[in-house]
């Protein structure tokens, strides 16, 4: 146990209060190592807003997420209706659905830009593995609490959505039907599935989620914010002080920095609620202002906007694409043996290896690895931080032609995702399908071509102009 | 495009008929979209819901007192607005039994009290629907009702308002398509009066727009809060973001 400490003699009653806290509590430790005296790259740029920005929505759905549960009905009968409710007889209910709804999005545009930086500034890199995957986690969590979230209003697109996305489930081979039952609680979306996936929306995925949260910021702060440069600022410090010398707190400068990014980011999210709610039909789609109607299927059902890069990999994988993943399998194989300089029964086991998923890929349904293949869309980020071999973080050091190669990255995920908001056609899928191939290619190529070209030097110490 | 988000919505509603595939998807009018901000025209649009549409169609969402926004007193509600028996705190129910309904029409009439907002897509608002939509009714003795839409075709709906609009006839050509002559697509030409109805055109157009006013603003009540409020939201937040901009540079001042 910690020593008691004294206050000084004379000393304010605030004070004497406060050391009668760190007595029992670290209020004042915790306050000074992860605000106070939290150093932080003094260099970090517009990128780095949205890490603060993800936590305010988060802030903000959770409010107003305990408003709307006050007044929302998890029964089939009642859900739609007493969304209505809401939006006309509760007193600015209007207005914190609107912020709900609009907050989805927004968490998914915060998070998407929040990500991109990680990537561009090798922000994944030892030693920030961990947050990178509680990243990651955070990011799939968040995906379950959409999909389930938008299944609540109970319009037709939440439950064509929602049978959509379950059925998928189903084309796992043997236990897939089980499964979808099992996520459905009845053999069609109804009022048990309602009611589960309300359980999950408001409760299990929440706690999950700020537990993640919890440990995404502790991982952060133990081995401190990475900077443009991808300097790590701890390897200079101040000799006397021990503080590193570009470094500086966390408190005040970047708390009254990131108030300009709150404000912006209010700006935007606030023409959004108050002038385009609907948002085109991206943020709420028109045709969820119908009640679930079980006997009459929508034309053209598609995902909310920030799943449908992801849906369109799953749709991209049709009986030709089986034929070019097995293809490339089998390249992948041989020059594996050819090239991989492995030893003789390693080279066995690799090609024992590409048979059998050659046979598996055969074997099943191209939706099942549609279903494969937009499931590992997200799974390839975790291992994000041992795919890069580059020796720099930061984009900026690497070689030229990597910044063509990130922008492809980003133009081709967009495009992905527009071609998931439109009914599928045969250009569309051939786009779809190639795009599959280049985000799959970019990630599960890295450790080759990250190590390639020339690296500039990385300055000893952030580039910083002052203001 | 537009064409291609109507046939979907017909296949949606399993009305589509393919006979009719080639004469659907018109371009919608644009509904005079100020006029939801029009309390007369709101008030007169409230009357006309009540008196043709209520028959069938419920806005079961919708509380008769709501009408109070549009500028209108619980009195005036209930001697003009309300059938005898509901309570003015009542949603606007409607006493057609959906079993009945479906047997009379071939569907049951859906509730209206957001189908402005359900209506909308890539072709206009769900407003610019309605407005084309009360405004495209002709005669087509092809149909079980003997009426047909523009907008909608072969719908389940007869034309409500013929009495006040009169009988139209519509007149389709067929004509070579563009890129294989070998096909050929009957396009919409235009509208003949059969016989008039009690209003000449431009008063039945006025009459549909404040109905579509009505049915607009009854999708979303506070929209016109939600603006007003929007306003001084967004002076705020720019307020605010000067401020912390030039904190933000007091403070940094120090960096070097």
């Amino acid at each position: 146990m910690a020593e008691f400490k004294e206050a000084p003699a004379g000393a304010s009653s605030a004070q004497q209060l406060m050391t009668w806290v760190d007595n029992r509590f670290p209020a004042t430790k915790l306050y000074k190592e992860h605000m106070s005296e939290y150093y932080a790259p003094k260099a970090q740029n517009f990128w780095y807003f949205f890490g603060s920005l993800a936590l305010l929505v988060l802030v903000i759905q959770i409010v107003t997420g305990i408003f709307l549960v006050m007044h929302y009905k998890p029964d089939a009968a009642l859900a739609f209706a007493s969304v209505e409710y809401i939006m006309r007889d509760v007193p600015w209910g209007w207005l914190i659905r609107y912020m709900h709804s609009t907050g989805a999005s927004a968490f998914f545009i915060v998070v998407y830009l929040h990500m991109w930086r990680g990537m561009i500034y090798g922000s994944y890199q030892k030693p920030r593995e961990l947050i990178w995957i509680f990243g990651v986690a955070i990011f799939l969590c968040l995906m379950a609490e959409a999909f389930m979230g938008y299944l609540l209003p109970w319009g037709q697109m939440s439950f064509w959505g929602a049978q959509v996305i379950i059925n998928l489930f189903a084309a796992i081979p043997f236990i897939g039907p089980d499964l979808a039952l099992l996520i459905r609680g009845d053999y069609v979306v109804g009022d048990a599935t309602l009611n589960r996936f309300f359980a999950f929306h408001v409760i299990a995925v929440p706690l999950v989620l700020i537990g993640l949260v919890v440990a995404h910021i502790i991982a952060l702060h133990e081995v401190g914010s990475n900077n443009p440069d991808g300097v790590e600022i701890k390897e200079k410090k101040d000799p006397k002080t021990g503080i590193p010398l570009d470094g500086i707190p966390f408190h005040p400068y970047y708390t009254v920095h990131d108030l300009i990014g709150v404000g912006v980011f209010l700006f935007i999210f606030s023409a959004i609620v108050f002038f385009a709610p609907e948002m085109g039909g991206y943020f709420l789609e028109y045709n969820n202002f119908i009640p679930a109607d079980a006997l009459k299927t929508p034309a053209h059902i598609a995902p909310v906007w920030y799943f449908t890069p992801f849906y369109s990999m799953l749709r991209a994988v049709t009986d030709q694409m089986v034929y070019v993943l097995i293809g490339l399998v089998a390249i992948a194989a041989v020059l594996a043996v050819l090239r991989g300089g492995f030893s003789g029964v390693v080279k066995l086991v690799i090609l024992g290896a590409a048979v059998v998923f050659v046979a598996l890929l055969m074997a099943f349904d191209a939706k099942f690895w549609g279903v494969v293949v937009m499931g590992l869309a997200v799974m390839v980020l975790f291992p994000l931080p041992w795919l890069d071999r580059s020796p720099v973080k930061s984009i900026r050091y690497r070689p030229d032609w990597n910044k063509w190669l990130y922008g492809i990255f980003i133009v081709n995920f967009l495009v992905l995702g527009y071609l998931g908001i439109k009914p599928p056609s045969d250009i569309g899928t051939l786009v779809s399908q190639i795009g599959t191939l280049f985000y799959f290619g970019f990630f599960l190529l890295m450790p080759w071509w990250s190590r390639i070209g020339t690296f500039k030097p990385v300055p000893e110490r952030v580039t910083f102009h002052a203001h | 495009m537009t064409k291609r988000f109507f046939l979907g919505l017909l296949l949606a509603f399993g009305l589509f008929s393919a006979a009719h595939a080639a004469g659907g998807g018109a371009q919608l009018d644009r509904f005079p979209a100020d006029r939801v901000t029009n309390l007369p025209a709101l008030q007169r649009g409230a009357q006309l819901f009540v008196n043709y549409c209520q028959n069938c169609h419920s806005a079961s969402y919708m509380r008769y007192n709501r009408m109070r926004d549009i500028g209108l007193t619980d009195e005036q509600i209930k001697n003009n607005l309300m059938f005898a028996g509901n309570k003015i705190g009542d949603t606007m129910s409607v006493t057609l039994d959906p079993v009945q309904a479906k047997d009379f029409f071939g569907a049951a009439p859906p509730d209206l009290t957001v189908v402005a907002r359900s209506r909308s897509g890539p072709g206009g608002s769900g407003a610019d629907y309605l407005y084309t939509y009360m405004r495209t009714f002709y005669r087509d003795p092809n149909t079980i009702t003997g009426w047909n839409n523009l907008v909608f075709p072969s719908v389940a709906m007869p034309h409500v308002l013929w009495e006040l609009q009169g009988q139209q006839r519509a007149v389709f050509v067929n004509e070579k398509d563009a890129h294989d002559p070998s096909k050929t697509h009957s396009v919409f030409k235009g509208f003949e009066m059969i016989s008039p109805g009690t209003m000449t055109p431009a008063q039945y157009n006025e009459a549909v727009a404040d109905l579509v006013a009505f049915m607009q603003w009854m999708a979303e009540p506070h929209q016109g809060q939600r603006v007003r409020i929007g306003v001084f939201v967004l002076l705020f937040l720019a307020v605010f973001t000067v401020i912390a901009w030039r904190l933000n540079a007091a403070y940094w001042k120090d960096v070097k």
